[in-house]
Order: C-alpha cells, then sequence, then structure tokens
C-alpha cells in the first residue's frame, strides 16, 4: 500500500510534550514539512526560546539552539551573521517575543536580518501557568487578571506583526492561524514563502501563527479553537501585511 | 617587528584581530568607545563584522549564536553594559561557549561615572550571573601587555570551552603607549566539533544549550564544568612578581592600581625597605600559587585598589591568615595617589617593628 501521510524528515520520531489539543505539534510539523519539501533539512538551524515550546530544538531534527528569554533574535542574528547561507529561524511564544524579547524582534527586523522568526500568538503564557500576556485580550481572565484584561491596569493588547511591519527591514510579514484545516494549509504556505523569502536574501520574515492554549485557557480542545476563532481573529485579523516589492 | 604608539582601547581590537576575531558586536558605553570605532573601521578592511547592536542584552546573546556557530567572537562594555549582559554570560558558560568579553570598568554603583575604577572585580570573578560558573579573567597593566593578552584570551576561551574576560579601566583604554606588534603569523584556530552549523550531510545533530531539566543530569553538568575550571585554576595562573625575592611588605595589585604601586615599591626600595609587588595577572584563577612563593618572607600584604576593597578577599583566603592582610583603596573613578600608597607602608612598616 502507497503512504500517503507519513511524519516529516526533520521532525524527530518522539512523543511531545505539548498538552492534548495544543496546537504547538501542528506548526512544528508544518515547519518541518516545509524544511523537507524545500530540501533544506542539512542546511537548516532552529532556534528554540523559553516557553512551553523551549524543547523545540529536541523535535526539529536539524541542528538547533536553546536561546535565552526573548533574545532568539539576537542569537538568530549572531548565527546567521556567521552562516549565511543557512535556513536559520526562530521559534518563539508571545511571551517571549512580544514582552520580555520585544526590542531584539524589532532591531532584528530594522537591521532587515535575513532568518524567519515563527511566532505562536496563543494570548496566554503557558509554560508559567497562565498568566497574562501582551497579547491577551481586552476582558481575558488568566491568573494575574482574574477580573478580567482591563485598559486602566493592563492597557491593551500588542499587535506585534502591525508593527513589525511598519519596518523598512522587513520583507515579508503575515499572520496566519491553525484553528481549522483550511488555516492550517494557508498557514503552511506563509510558512514556505517566508522561507523563500529568507533564502533569497531580502530580509526578516516572520509568521504569526494564532494558536490555541486550551490548558490555560480552561477550555477543552475543540472549543478553545471555536474560542480562538471568534476571540482573536476579529482582535489580530489574518493576512499578510507586508510585502516588500522584490518578493514575487 | 613594528613599534608604534597606541591607545590601550585601540590595542585591544589590534589584538582580537591578529588573534582571528572576525565578529564584533557592541553597543556604544565610554571609557570603551574607541575599540569599537577602532573594530567599526579594520573589521570591514579583514573580511570581518562590526554590528552595532541595539543593547547590551542584545550583544551578548549575538555573541552566543556567533559563538555556537564557531567563530571568533567578541563584545566590549564597561559596568553598566556588563552588568545588562550578565544573564548571557551564564547561558554562555552553562553551554560552554568560548568569547572574549572586554570590561573597561568605570566609577559605580549605577550610572556612576565615566572615571576609572576596578570596582567590578566581585562581578567578574565570583559570578555576577546566575548558577555556578567561572569565567576566566585577564588584568593587563600596559597596552603592550593588552596586545599579548587578547591573543592568549581567545586561546584560553577555545581551550577551555569558556568565555575569558579582560578587565581594564579608563587610564589603560585611553593611555597611549608604544607596543611592538609580532609580524602577522598564522593563526591557527582550533576545530570545533561541537559547532551547531547545520548537518550539511553530517549524522549527528547538533545542540547549543544550557538547558538541563533533569536535575541529576544539571548536576552532572555542574560537576563536568567545576572539574574543567579546577584544571584552569591549577594550570593558567599567571602573575608579575617585582622585587619579591625578600619583600616583607607585600603589594598586591592589579592593572592601572598596579603600575602606580610600582612606583611606590621603586621609592621604598631606594630608602632600602623591602617592599615588593606581586601584580596577578590572571584574576581567575586567582594565583595563589604566587602567594606561596612570597610567604616565607612576607611579614605582611597590603591589596591596593581602586575600589572599596573586593580582591583584598581573595588575598585573604590565599594568605589564609598567615599574615595580616590590610586594604588600602580608593573608588569612584579617583586614582590612590603613590604618596598615600607610600604613607600606608610607612604605617605598616612601623606597626610590623613595634
Ligand atoms: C529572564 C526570564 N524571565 C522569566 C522566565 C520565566 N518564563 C519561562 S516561560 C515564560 C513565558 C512564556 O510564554 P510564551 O512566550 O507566551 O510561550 P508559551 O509558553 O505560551 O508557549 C516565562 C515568563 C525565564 N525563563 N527567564
Ligand atoms: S500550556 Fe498551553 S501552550 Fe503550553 S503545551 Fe499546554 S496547551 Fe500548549
Amino acid at each position: 500500500m502507497e503512504k500517503v501521510f507519513t511524519r516529516p524528515n526533520s521532525l524527530k520520531d518522539m512523543p511531545m510534550h505539548y498538552c492534548p489539543g495544543c496546537t504547538h505539534g501542528i506548526v512544528h510539523r508544518l515547519v518541518a514539512e516545509v524544511i523537507d519539501e524545500m530540501d533544506m533539512f542539512d542546511r537548516a538551524i532552529a532556534v528554540a526560546s523559553v516557553g512551553c515550546s523551549v524543547f523545540a530544538y529536541e523535535y526539529f531534527y536539524c541542528d538547533a539552539y536553546q536561546a535565552s528569554h526573548g533574545r532568539a533574535p539576537a542569537v538568530a542574528t549572531g548565527i546567521k551573521r556567521v552562516l549565511p547561507d543557512r535556513l536559520v529561524f526562530t521559534y518563539q511564544g508571545d511571551g517571549d517575543l512580544a514582552s520580555i524579547g520585544t526590542g531584539e524582534v524589532v532591531h532584528a527586523a530594522a537591521r532587515g536580518e535575513k532568518f524567519t522568526a515563527i511566532y505562536i500568538n496563543n494570548a496566554i503564557y503557558g509554560m508559567t501557568g497562565g498568566q497574562m500576556a501582551p497579547t491577551s485580550l481586552m476582558g481575558q481572565v488568566t491568573i494575574t487578571t482574574p477580573y478580567g484584561r482591563d485598559r486602566e491596569n493592563n492597557g491593551f493588547p500588542v499587535r506585534m506583526s502591525e508593527m513589525l511591519a511598519l519596518l523598512d527591514g522587513s520583507a515579508y510579514v503575515t499572520r496566519v492561524s491553525v484553528h481549522s484545516p483550511a488555516s492550517v494549509g494557508k498557514a503552511k504556505k506563509a510558512i514556505r514563502k517566508a522561507f523563500e523569502v529568507q533564502m533569497a536574501g531580502l530580509g526578516f520574515s516572520i509568521v504569526e501563527v494564532l494558536s490555541s492554549c486550551p490548558t490555560n485557557w480552561g477550555l477543552p480542545p475543540l472549543k478553545a479553537l471555536k474560542w480562538l476563532e471568534e476571540n482573536m481573529i476579529p482582535y489580530y485579523p489574518l493576512g499578510e501585511l507586508k510585502i516588500a516589492a522584490e518578493v514575487v | 617587528m613594528a613599534k608604534m604608539l597606541m591607545k590601550g582601547n585601540e590595542a585591544i581590537g589590534e589584538g582580537a584581530i591578529r588573534a582571528g576575531c572576525r565578529y564584533f558586536f557592541g553597543y556604544p558605553i565610554t571609557p570603551q568607545s574607541e575599540l569599537p570605532h577602532y573594530l567599526a573601521k579594520k573589521m570591514p578592511e579583514v573580511g570581518g563584522l562590526y554590528l552595532q547592536a541595539e543593547s547590551e542584552t542584545a550583544s551578548i546573546n549575538m555573541v552566543f549564536g556567533a559563538a555556537g556557530a564557531g567563530a571568533r567572537v567578541m563584545t566590549s562594555s564597561s559596568g553598566p553594559g556588563i552588568s545588562l549582559m550578565q544573564e548571557g554570560i551564564s547561558y554562555l558558560a552553562g553551554a560552554e561557549l568560548p568569547c572574549v568579553i572586554v570590561n573597561i570598568i568605570r566609577g559605580g554603583p549605577g550610572l556612576g561615572n565615566i572615571a576609572p575604577a576596578q570596582s567590578d572585580y566581585f562581578q567578574a570573578v565570583k559570578g555576577g550571573g546566575h548558577g555556578d560558573y567561572r569565567l576566566i579573567v585577564l588584568a593587563p597593566a600596559s597596552v603592550q601587555e593588552i596586545i599579548d593578552l587578547m591573543g592568549d584570551a581567545f586561546d584560553l576561551a577555545d581551550k577551555y570551552r569558556n568565555p575569558v574576560m579582560l578587565m581594564g579601566d579608563g587610564v589603560l583604554g585611553q593611555m597611549m603607549e608604544p607596543v611592538e606588534l609580532a609580524g602577522e603569523k598564522e593563526i591557527t584556530i582550533p576545530k570545533k566539533p561541537w559547532a551547531s552549523t547545520g548537518r550539511m550531510g553530517r549524522k549527528d545533530k547538533r545542540l547549543i544549550s544550557s538547558l538541563q531539566i533533569v536535575p541529576e543530569n544539571c548536576e552532572k553538568h555542574n560537576i563536568k564544568l567545576f572539574e574543567k575550571y579546577a584544571v584552569a585554576g591549577q594550570n593558567e595562573q599567571r602573575w608579575e612578581e617585582y622585587c619579591l625575592e625578600d619583600a616583607e611588605l607585600v603589594l598586591v595589585a592589579f592593572g592601572t592600581a598596579a603600575r602606580i604601586c610600582k612606583a611606590v615599591v621603586d621609592t621604598c626600595r631606594a630608602e632600602g625597605r623591602a617592599v615588593g609587588l606581586l601584580r596577578p595577572v590572571t584574576l581567575w584563577p586567582f594565583p595563589v600559587k604566587a602567594f606561596e612563593k612570597t610567604i616565607a618572607t612576607a611579614k605582611r600584604y597590603l591589596s591596593v585598589e581602586m575600589s572599596m576593597g573586593q580582591m583584598v578577599e581573595d588575598v585573604r583566603l590565599a594568605v589564609n591568615g598567615r599574615r595580616p592582610v590590610s586594604f588600602y583603596g580608593r573608588v569612584g573613578g579617583m586614582l590612590p595617589v603613590a604618596r598615600d600608597i607610600y604613607n600606608e607602608v610607612q604605617k605598616l612598616l612601623a606597626r610590623g617593628k613595634a
């Protein structure tokens, strides 16, 4: 019988530690599939960050780094400047990229660093137990906003991709989601395009992926996907935010 | 052999280039500025990279990436910037990445000032960042020594797969002295069979990481690091002995403070007093072997520092209660004056008689 669905080579054959229904695993798979399809396994370098995806370096079978909280874009800068012909990508959560590491990603984009950030926006801090993230929605109940996120105390959610799209050094900025089979397909296309932009040397690229955290949202997996669709997408609209003129 | 006049900060840059360093990541701060200025100009000439980062936090993490990729890489800063780098330095030590970090120390704490100081001694030799780790710390006292030690700094970093810190102060950084530059020699950068460079056909996967989630493994990792530090501690102690053969009063000082102390020793010797200077060149490992050599004649030690008394603690540990240890220091960007050190020495010598 012909095998029509199999594990991508760029993904190691091992159980993942993510909670049931967590979409981190889907995004890992998409990245690995794209690396395989572009035949880039030998040149790929993954930079894991600090968050639930801290062990991403175990799952991606290519060479890898584990960076300090928020600083993956600086680590990727150092790697890519030494090895300019490699495919370098960071894999960062929203606490990592949009809070503690805001400075690093903004300046990597401003310099037009030729790596790709895979940015998982799940509107919460997963690993540390469900605290408010800079991306948590207005009114969202988290363990540190038990009465809901309010503007007086916590201000407003950060739309990172919109900010990064403004910088001349960003060549490709897009927001996708993984709440439905159709959106997963689009997410994969976006990752491929970002990697192609990187390898063409056009500048910084980032794919923001709206993702679910059933555990800390306190919802069963399917309801979590529905919550994502109904609450996150209206605030974080999907689509390409920046395509540099050189990108075809 | 070419002889030329050079500023200390520029000598750091020249020494780095001669050591085969081709990557510099840093953020501006006084009083080390001449170093990045020099490298911004020179790096492109030798096919290297000078990159001005958005902060010291970013700089040290860029160093992490470049070092992991196998490059000879450095950064440079002064007190406040070095403080910002501490998390990254701890990660570098944990992941066993070689690199060179320069600290041209200024007056502190806080924003302090931009005048010369040695008050970052504790931060450099006792940790600074979190967790159990060590840096190899070098303290040159002349522009010539800066050039020479930069080569050693990169070699030591590679040998021990560990960050090395070169510590100076504003006086050393800014002063001009004649230096002899050896002819460009072949640089042999050791192979790095651990560098994470993309597999490129390689069978094994390489990971650069400081994460050890299983406590048993984390403890093993710490023990392994400390076995490495023990070897470095034995083999890499360096110091200079000045008039120590019969010294009854041993001054202990490094860097700029040691230069001033030398003048004091000369004055005392001219008066027939048995005073000498022990100048640590490695602050970690601290040159305890040198103390064993002096203990037979020494009646007393005096640590002279540009701080409120930091190295004096290591002097006490090395002397281990066998002799009295005193301290004299100026701080906040003030330099110890030879006259005042001399008076202190006179007091101590008189006390010895009583
Ligand atoms: C300097 C530092 N501060 C805080 C932490 C603790 N910490 C670990 S993960 C994390 C939040 C991660 O959240 P996010 O980036 O959203 O990723 P997720 O876990 O949701 O995938 C924090 C604050 C740390 N490891 N280092
Ligand atoms: S805590 Fe949330 S983000 Fe982390 S693995 Fe579980 S579901 Fe995923």
